[in-house]
C-alpha cells in the first residue's frame, strides 16, 4: 500500500473553483501533518502528476481521496472512475462533489445556451467565432477534447462515494478534524464513521449555532437583505423578512454569515436525511407565511426574487429535480 | 388463485390479498392475474403468499388473513382492495385476532384510486401492481405499534342552541351525563323560535319547541351558557379543555327575576335585526321573545343610552331586585369535556344579491324570514300578513323558490326546505287574507313523509303554480292593470309563454348558506367545511354526524340543508355516537404521532405555530421543539414544515415513504409493470 511506509493521499479537482484547494491549504500547520503521515501520490494542483502514473497503481493503492468538483465532462467521469477503483476511502470534498454547487446551476439551462454564454456573448472577445471541436485535426493527428456532458452531476450520481463532506468551501478547522480523524484511524485510535456518512460537519442546522434571538414565526414580507433600512442585529433574520436558509442548511461552518449580518445561504446543503433541500425550505417558509389571503401570499411570495437561486443555489445536481427539462434532455 | 413462496432468511414473510370487490374491482382489473403476479414477481421482496378473493372484508375474506399468519407465520400483510378509510380498520382487526401486531397490516387503494378512475383495464391492471408493489415496500418498513389509551371525560359539548342542539343536550342529559351548552344569543331557539307553522303538518312551532327550551333551561344535567362564544379549544377527543366566553349580559342573574320591567322601562328603541328580522323594535335591554331561554335580558352595550352617553339607567332604577349591574365584564369559563357536538345551523342566503328580484329596493319584496315574522302570532303585526305600510292586505301574492340556491351565480346545491317552506307560505296566505297566491318553481321538490300530501293540499287550496325560474321582480308597468303593483317576467315552462303577473306582495324562497363564520369555527374545532362552508361529515352515508376529527360530532344544519324532522334526527344520532363513547370509559388512539429528534432540532422555531391541536412545545432554556404525544393526532404538518428533517411521523417515517415510492416506480423489481 505504501512506497515510503506512509498511506497515499490524493486529493483532485472536477468542475470547481478551486476554493476547495485553498481551504485545505489554508488548515496552516497542519498541513505538516498530512505530509507527516501521508505520501501525497496525486494532487494535480499542488504537484506535477500524470494519469497515467494513478493509472499504474494497484486498485486500492491509494488510502484518502478527496474529491472536489462535479461531473461536467467526460474527463471528470472518467478520473473519478480511476480514483475510485484506486481509492480505500473516496470523500465527495465541498458543495460541488457533494450536491453540484454553482456549476450544478448550468443545469437550468440548455447545453447549447451555456456554450453560447460562455463563446458568444457580447462580453466576450471571439473575434474568430471560435467553439470548442470534440475532434480536431492537427498535422500531429487528431486530439480529442473530453466531451461537455449534458447536465452536471454530482460524484456519486457517478461512482460510489465513501463519505460527503459539505461546504463551499468546507471550514479550514473541519478539514483539519476530519485530517485529525484519519490520522487517529491510522494509529487504531479511532474508528471510521458508517459508509456514508456526512464528515465534517454538524447534525443539526445553522440556526442551531446562530446566536439571533427567535420567536415563533409569523413572515408578513420577504426582502433583500440591501432594501432593509436597518437590521436588528439579535434579532433572527427571517423574522425581519431576510430569507435566510439557516433553518435547512446543515450545520458545521459555525454560523457564520448569520453572524456577519448576512443571510445563511445554504453552501453547507441539507440537513441529515433531507433529500431535497430546496423542497424542504419551500415547505418550511410557505408554513410561517402569515396570512390566509391568496392574493397577499402571492404578493409576500413575490418578495424572494430569484426561487432557484434561493432554495437550490448549492444542491440544483444533487436535488430531486436535478435540472430543468431541456437541459436533461440536451443533446451535444 | 394462490401462490405460496419460500421465505429468504431474514426476510419478512408478507401475505398479499387482492379484493375483487364484488364487480367494483375485478370489473377493471384483472385481480387474478394480479395476485399472480405478486406471488411470482415479489417474491424476492418477501412475498410468501398472494391470494385474490371476491369479497375480502367479509368474514371469510378475513378468515383467510387469519389463517395465513397463523399458518405461513407472516409477519406482514398487504390488502389490495378500497380506502384505507372504509376498512384499514376491518383487517388491521383481522390481523390482531391472530397474533400479529395490527400496525403490520397496510391498506392500499385499488378500487377509489384505480378501478373507478380509469376505463383501460390493462392500464389499470399495470396500476394495480405499482400499487401493491408500492405498498409490499413501505409494509417492510413497518413496526408494531400500540394504541394510546385515554380516558373519555363524561361531560359533553354542545355548541349552538337551535332545535338540533337543543335535542342532542336533551339526549344526552337525559341519558344521566353533564351536558354544556353554549349559544351566541340571549336565548336558546335557532330558527325555529321564528317561526309560526311548521310544514307539513302545521303545528305551532312555539308549541312545539318551548317545551324543550324549557327543558334544557331546567335540567339539572345541563350547564346552558347563553350569550356566550367557545373561544378556544385544546385537547383531543375525550379530553377537550374548551374555553367559553360569557359575554357580560349586565343583569345579574342569581337576583333577575325575569320580570321585564327593565325592558318595559328602557327609553332605547332598537330595530331587531335578528329575531324580528328588521320588522320590529326591541329595547337596548331585551330579551328576544317573551319565552326566551334563559328568562335573563341583555344588554346591548353599544345601543344602551347609559353606555354611551352616561346617563340613563332607567332600568336599574326600576328593577325590583338590583339585578342590573353596569360593571360587569366578560367572563371566561374553561370546561372539561370527551365530546363536542356542532349544531350551529345555518344563515339565510342575502336576497339582496339577486338583484333582479328587487329585495332591498322594492319595499315590497320579502324574505321568507321577514313572512315567518309576518305571519306569526306573536309577530310584529300580531300575524297580519300585510304589506309594508304595516295595513294593506295583498290581494295577490307571488312566491319565488330557489332563491340563490340551484343556481350557478350563486350556490349550486339545493336548499332542501324551500318548496316546502313556499307552500306553507301559500297555505297562510290563502288562510288569513284569501289573496291570489302563484308559486314560482323550477321543479318541486316534495319528498319525505306527509309532504306530498301537503303539496296536493295547497294545490286544491287553489294556489297557483308557474313552472319557470322568474327573470324580474319589476315596478315598471308596461301593460294594463300592472299600475301600482310589482310585475313578475318568468317564462311558463309548461304553457311555452312568456307571462307577465302582478302582484303586490312578493316572497323570496331565500335558500339556507352555511353561516358566516363557519370556516372559522370549523378552524376552532378542527375540523373542514366543503367548498360551499357546510361541515364535512365522516362518511356521506354511514357516519353522517361524526367528522374526520375523532371526538367532534355534527348535527342539523351545519352539515347542509335539512328540514326540522332531519336536524332532530341529526341531534339525537350525534348523541347516540357520543353516549357509546362516554360508555366506554377510554378510547384507544391511533399512534400515528409525530415525534422530534432533539439532537437534530435547531430550535429554528418554523414549527411552532403550525400545530391544528397544539402539540408543540418550544423549550426557551435548552432552544428545542417537543411534541406532546397525547396531544398530536399525527397530521403531519409540523413533519412537513420542519427543514431539519428533525420530526418524524410513525407509519409516516420518511423510510416508509421513500420505500412505498420506489415500489411504486417499479425500482425494487426486475421487469417493468405491464
Ligand atoms: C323561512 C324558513 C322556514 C322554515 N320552515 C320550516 C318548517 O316549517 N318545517 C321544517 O321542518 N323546517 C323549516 N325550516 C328549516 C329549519 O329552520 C331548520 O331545519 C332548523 O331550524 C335547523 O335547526 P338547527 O338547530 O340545525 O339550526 P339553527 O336553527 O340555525 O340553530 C343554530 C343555533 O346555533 C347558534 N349559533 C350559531 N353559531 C354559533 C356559534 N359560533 N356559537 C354558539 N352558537 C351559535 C345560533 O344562534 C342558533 O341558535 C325553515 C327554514 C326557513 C329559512
Ligand atoms: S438568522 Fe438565519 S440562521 Fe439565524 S436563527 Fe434566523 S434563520 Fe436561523
Ligand atoms: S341603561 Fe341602557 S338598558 Fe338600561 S334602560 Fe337605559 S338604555 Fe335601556
Ligand atoms: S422546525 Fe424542526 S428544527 Fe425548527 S424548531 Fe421545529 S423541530 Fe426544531
Ligand atoms: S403531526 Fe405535528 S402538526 Fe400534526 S398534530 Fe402532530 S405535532 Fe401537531
Amino acid at each position: 500500500m505504501t512506497t515510503n511506509g506512509k498511506p497515499k493521499f490524493a486529493m483532485y479537482w472536477a468542475a470547481s473553483c478551486g476554493g476547495c484547494e485553498i481551504a485545505v491549504l489554508n488548515i496552516g500547520e497542519k498541513i505538516l501533518d498530512v505530509d507527516a503521515n501521508f505520501e501525497v501520490a496525486f494532487w494535480p494542483v499542488a504537484m506535477d502528476a500524470k494519469y497515467k502514473d494513478v493509472e499504474a497503481m494497484e486498485d486500492g493503492a491509494i488510502l484518502l481521496t478527496l474529491f472536489n468538483g462535479g461531473i461536467r465532462n467526460e474527463e471528470n467521469a472518467e478520473i473519478a472512475r480511476l480514483l475510485r477503483r484506486k481509492s480505500q476511502i473516496l470523500v465527495a470534498f465541498g458543495s460541488c462533489a457533494c450536491e453540484g454547487c454553482i456549476p450544478g446551476l448550468a443545469n437550468l439551462s440548455k447545453p447549447q445556451d451555456v456554450l453560447d454564454t460562455v463563446y458568444s456573448t457580447v462580453s466576450t472577445d471571439n473575434p474568430n467565432a471560435v467553439r470548442p471541436q470534440y475532434h480536431y485535426q492537427m498535422p500531429e493527428g487528431v486530439i480529442h477534447i473530453p466531451t461537455f456532458y449534458p447536465v452536471l452531476k454530482t460524484l456519486d450520481q457517478v461512482v460510489d462515494v465513501d463519505y460527503y463532506m459539505p461546504g463551499c468551501p468546507p471550514e479550514s478547522h473541519q478539514i483539519a478534524a476530519v485530517i485529525d480523524l484519519v490520522i487517529k484511524v491510522l494509529h487504531g485510535e479511532a474508528q471510521l464513521p458508517a459508509k456514508g456518512a456526512t464528515i465534517g460537519a454538524g447534525n443539526s442546522t445553522v440556526c442551531d449555532d446562530c446566536p439571533r434571538a427567535r420567536n415563533v414565526k409569523l413572515i408578513k414580507k420577504f426582502v433583500r437583505i440591501q432594501d432593509v433600512p436597518e437590521l436588528d442585529p439579535h434579532l433572527c433574520l427571517l423574522e425581519q423578512g431576510v430569507p435566510c436558509n439557516g433553518p435547512a442548511t446543515r450545520n458545521g461552518c459555525g454560523a457564520l454569515c448569520p453572524q456577519a449580518g448576512a443571510q445563511c445561504i445554504g453552501c453547507y446543503g441539507p440537513a441529515e436525511g433531507v433529500i431535497d433541500y430546496g423542497a424542504r425550505l419551500i415547505t418550511a417558509f410557505a408554513s410561517v407565511i402569515d396570512s390566509n389571503d391568496p392574493a397577499e401570499i402571492e404578493r409576500i411570495l413575490d418578495g424572494i426574487p430569484d426561487p432557484a437561486g434561493q432554495f437550490y443555489r448549492f444542491n440544483l445536481a444533487g436535488s430531486l429535480l436535478r435540472a430543468a427539462k431541456p437541459a436533461w434532455q440536451g443533446k451535444l | 388463485m394462490t401462490t405460496e413462496n419460500k421465505p429468504q432468511e431474514g426476510q419478512e414473510r408478507i401475505g398479499v390479498y387482492v379484493c375483487h370487490c364484488g364487480s367494483n374491482i375485478a370489473g377493471m382489473v384483472d385481480v387474478e392475474h394480479v395476485a399472480k403476479w405478486a406471488g411470482e414477481e415479489l417474491k424476492d421482496r418477501g412475498v410468501v403468499v398472494a391470494r385474490d378473493y371476491k369479497f375480502m372484508c367479509s368474514s371469510l375474506g378475513q378468515e383467510l388473513i387469519e389463517n395465513d399468519i397463523k399458518e405461513l407465520g407472516l409477519t406482514r400483510v398487504l390488502v389490495a382492495a378500497c380506502s384505507p378509510h372504509l376498512h384499514e380498520q376491518t383487517f388491521r382487526t383481522a390481523s390482531a385476532r391472530a397474533g400479529l401486531n395490527p400496525y403490520l397490516t397496510e391498506l392500499v387503494s385499488i378500487r377509489e384510486q384505480v378501478s373507478w378512475v380509469h376505463t383501460d383495464k390493462q392500464a389499470a391492471t399495470a396500476k394495480s401492481k405499482a400499487v401493491i408493489s408500492g405498498g409490499v415496500e413501505r409494509v417492510i418498513h413497518h413496526e408494531p405499534l400500540e394504541p394510546l389509551v385515554v380516558p373519555i371525560h363524561e361531560a359533553t359539548l354542545v355548541v349552538g342552541g337551535g332545535i338540533a342542539g337543543i335535542q342532542a343536550a336533551l339526549e344526552l342529559a337525559d341519558a344521566g351525563y353533564p351536558v354544556y351548552m353554549v349559544e351566541r344569543e340571549p336565548s336558546i331557539g335557532g330558527h325555529m323560535a321564528q317561526f309560526d307553522k311548521t310544514f307539513p303538518t302545521l303545528d305551532c312551532a312555539a308549541c312545539i319547541l318551548t317545551p324543550r327550551m324549557v327543558s334544557v333551561g331546567m335540567h339539572p344535567n345541563i350547564k346552558l351558557f347563553t350569550w356566550s362564544e367557545v373561544t378556544k379549544v385544546d385537547g383531543y377527543v375525550g379530553n377537550f379543555t374548551v374555553t367559553i366566553r360569557k359575554k357580560a349580559r349586565y343583569v345579574n342573574e342569581e337576583l333577575c327575576t325575569g320580570c321585564g320591567i327593565c325592558q318595559e322601562k328602557c327609553p332605547k328603541k332598537v330595530i331587531d335585526e335578528i329575531y324580528e328580522a328588521g320588522l320590529g323594535y326591541r329595547k337596548a335591554v331585551y330579551t328576544p321573545f317573551p319565552q326566551a331561554v334563559p328568562k335573563f335580558p341583555v344588554i346591548d352595550r353599544p345601543n344602551c343610552t347609559y353606555f354611551q352617553k352616561g346617563t340613563c339607567k332607567a332600568c336599574e332604577k326600576f328593577c325590583p331586585t338590583n339585578a342590573i349591574d353596569f360593571t360587569q365584564e366578560d367572563e371566561y369559563i374553561t370546561v372539561e369535556v370527551g365530546n363536542i357536538i356542532l349544531a350551529t345551523g345555518y344563515d339565510l342566503f342575502d336576497a339582496r344579491r339577486v338583484t333582479q328580484y328587487g329585495y332591498g329596493r322594492l319595499a315590497n319584496v320579502f324574505t321568507s324570514i321577514e313572512f315567518e315574522r309576518l305571519s306569526n302570532a306573536a309577530g310584529p303585526t300580531n300575524g297580519e300578513i300585510v304589506l309594508r305600510d304595516g295595513v294593506t292586505k295583498p290581494d295577490a301574492v307571488g312566491i319565488i323558490h330557489c332563491v340563490g340556491s340551484r343556481d350557478r351565480n350563486f350556490n349550486n346545491y339545493c336548499s332542501v326546505i324551500c318548496c316546502m317552506q313556499g307552500l306553507k307560505f301559500a297555505h297562510l296566505v290563502h288562510e288569513r287574507t284569501g289573496a291570489t297566491v302563484y308559486n314560482f318553481y323550477i321543479d318541486m321538490r316534495t319528498a319525505y313523509k306527509a309532504y306530498d300530501e301537503f303539496y296536493q293540499r295547497v294545490l286544491e287550496e287553489g294556489t297557483l303554480f308557474v313552472r319557470g325560474k322568474v327573470a324580474e321582480v319589476t315596478d315598471a308597468a308596461r301593460l294594463p292593470g300592472e299600475e301600482g303593483k310589482l310585475i313578475i317576467q318568468v317564462e311558463d315552462t309548461l304553457a311555452g309563454i312568456q307571462r307577465r303577473i302582478p302582484v303586490d306582495m312578493v316572497i323570496l324562497s331565500a335558500g339556507l348558506e352555511p353561516r358566516r363564520d363557519a370556516k372559522e369555527v370549523a378552524k376552532l374545532f378542527g375540523i373542514s367545511c366543503s367548498a360551499d362552508g357546510w361541515f364535512i361529515e365522516k362518511h356521506p352515508k354511514l357516519d353522517p354526524v361524526a367528522t374526520m376529527t375523532e371526538g367532534i360530532f355534527i348535527a342539523g344544519c351545519v352539515q347542509g340543508p335539512k328540514d326540522i324532522p332531519s336536524s332532530v334526527a341529526q341531534g339525537a344520532a350525534a348523541s347516540a355516537r357520543v353516549l357509546g363513547r362516554i360508555r366506554q370509559g377510554h378510547i384507544e388512539l391511533e399512534p400515528v404521532r409525530a415525534s422530534v429528534d432533539e439532537a437534530k432540532c435547531s430550535g429554528c422555531r418554523i414549527c411552532n405555530n403550525l400545530c391544528p391541536f397544539n402539540a408543540i412545545i418550544f423549550h426557551e432554556d435548552r432552544m428545542v421543539t417537543e411534541i406532546n404525544p397525547a396531544l398530536c393526532q399525527g397530521c403531519g404538518t409540523c413533519v412537513a414544515a420542519c427543514p431539519a428533517g428533525a420530526i418524524s411521523g410513525t407509519v409516516f417515517s420518511n423510510e416508509q415513504i421513500f420505500a412505498q415510492i420506489d415500489g411504486l416506480l417499479g425500482l425494487t423489481l426486475e421487469h417493468a409493470f405491464s
